[in-house]
């Protein structure tokens, strides 16, 4: 089905691009715009790997179609770090060994990262819960909330 | 894991989207939240040729809360039911039950219209309808339609809308101040769907069950209202005796069904202990 490229903001930068309508907004992400660090694993909406933010929410990019984004502002794990350096987040799982082969990684940045961004006050039982919605099959998950807890300081500062 | 070729479609009016469902004749399907039509096609267990999003239709995406009227857009998110300030007070068993609705990436999307539609004998939201005698108000080419839930369900993932109506609101009757309520559900894993849950409510007065509720979820193929329970309980003093009772009816009442997830008998066991624990957890509650 062809159609009239449809447009979005993704990191900041303005993208226009011609898909399928049944392309999902992760394969968009990937082999349009080769943005790999979207990861798509289940593809069907259990797995969390291809979290991605779309106008401030956590998504999964596997359960949105590429066309249903049209207009949106769109983060991906690409766009967290900047110029200067990894994020407090990223920094935070690096301090803390929060990752092991690394494959939810993406998925697990992005979905913190939009918490810390609505809730930097999140407590480890509200990280733990939303931190339910994404898989580590090395299941190193007590790193991972370490991590998350030292980051909400710089997300509170950012918040002010 | 890849959808089968469809078409797009995003109407600016429920009038459009209507005839859009009329003009494809069941090919179609209409994409809400998408968080259960998304996997069923790319599981390739659902089929359509054209897909009808609903994101371009103005006015289906509004909570209204007053104390005698209380109406749930069909496009309202998860996240927007567990954010509303109003509903906490003017229902919250909603807000409870709402809680265990998937993850926190899925409650982003999903929407109060696709879970109806989508009728997972195992969800949350068809329950609450049925427990709380919810009306489901559909619009199609031959006007509005307003369904009690009871008869709004058939089967699993089998509801009484027709190929050409849309869902556009969920209405449930208001909730009194003080009405006590459960709402328990057990699941392998945080978030999945539950393997038996439990939804009663009953109001408090003079230290008895009055206007006793019960139903169940996961343990029959859709959502059911269990009469035999509330019998039970009604008028009962508010004490352990009384829970006693309602568990005994719960093992006549509730068969459960055999799957790969559980059998019937274990099922059933999970059903009569949430059932024990919630309405004993509520007899610990302060009178208002």
């Amino acid at each position: 089905m062809t159609r009239p490229a449809i447009s979005f903001v993704v990191n900041g930068a303005p993208v226009e691009l011609e898909v399928d309508d049944r392309t999902t907004l992760g394969e968009a992400l990937r082999d349009k715009l080769h943005l790999t660090g979207t990861h798509l694993a289940c593809e069907h909406g259990v797995c969390g790997a291809c979290t991605v933010i779309v106008n401030g929410m956590a998504v999964r990019s596997c359960l949105t179609l590429a066309v249903q984004a049209e207009g949106a502002e769109i983060v991906t794990v690409e766009g967290l770090a900047s110029e200067r350096g990894l994020s407090p987040l990223q920094a935070a799982f690096r301090r803390h060994h929060a990752v092991q082969c690394g494959f939810c990684t993406p998925g697990i940045l992005t979905t913190m990262h939009a918490l810390l961004t609505h809730e930097p006050d999140a407590d480890e039982a509200r990280i733990r819960d939303v931190l339910s919605g994404n898989l580590c099959r090395c299941t190193g998950y007590n790193s991972i909330v370490e991590a998350v807890l030292d980051a909400r300081e710089s997300y509170r500062q950012a918040k002010q | 894991m890849k959808l089968a070729p469809l078409t797009y479609v995003r109407p600016r009016s429920l009038a459009d989207a209507i005839a859009c469902l009329a003009e494809h004749d069941g090919e179609a399907k209409l994409l809400s939240g998408g968080q259960s039509l998304m996997p069923l096609l790319a599981l390739r267990l659902a089929a359509a040729r054209v897909l009808v999003d609903l994101a371009g239709v103005p006015g289906l995406d509004r909570i209204e809360a007053t104390p005698a009227h209380l109406q749930i857009g069909a496009r309202v998110r998860w996240h927007d039911i567990e954010t509303n300030r109003l509903l906490k007070t003017a229902h919250p068993l909603l807000v409870a039950a709402v809680a265990h609705v998937a993850h926190y990436q899925i409650r982003n999307r999903g929407t109060v219209g696709g879970s109806l539609a989508h009728a997972d004998s195992a969800a949350e939201l068809p329950a609450v309808a049925v427990a709380c005698d919810g009306v489901v108000v559909v619009e199609g080419p031959r006007g509005e339609r307003r369904i009690p839930a009871n008869a709004f369900f058939h089967g699993p993932l089998t509801t009484d809308l027709a190929s050409d109506e849309v869902i556009t609101a969920l209405h449930l009757p208001p909730w009194p101040a003080g009405r006590r309520f459960v709402f328990e559900e057990f699941a392998r894993r945080r978030g999945d769907f539950a393997l038996a849950g439990v939804i009663a409510h009953y109001d408090a007065v003079s230290d008895r069950f009055r206007n006793a509720r019960v139903a169940g979820f996961g343990i029959a193929d859709k959502p059911v209202r269990l009469t035999e329970i509330e019998t039970a309980l009604e008028g009962q003093p508010l004490a352990p005796e009384a829970v006693e009772r309602a568990c005994r009816a719960a093992e006549h009442t509730v068969a459960g069904f055999d799957d790969l997830q559980a059998d019937a008998r274990y099922r059933k066991a999970l059903f009569v202990t949430l059932l024990r624990r919630g309405l004993e957890r509520t007899l610990l509650e302060k009178s208002p």
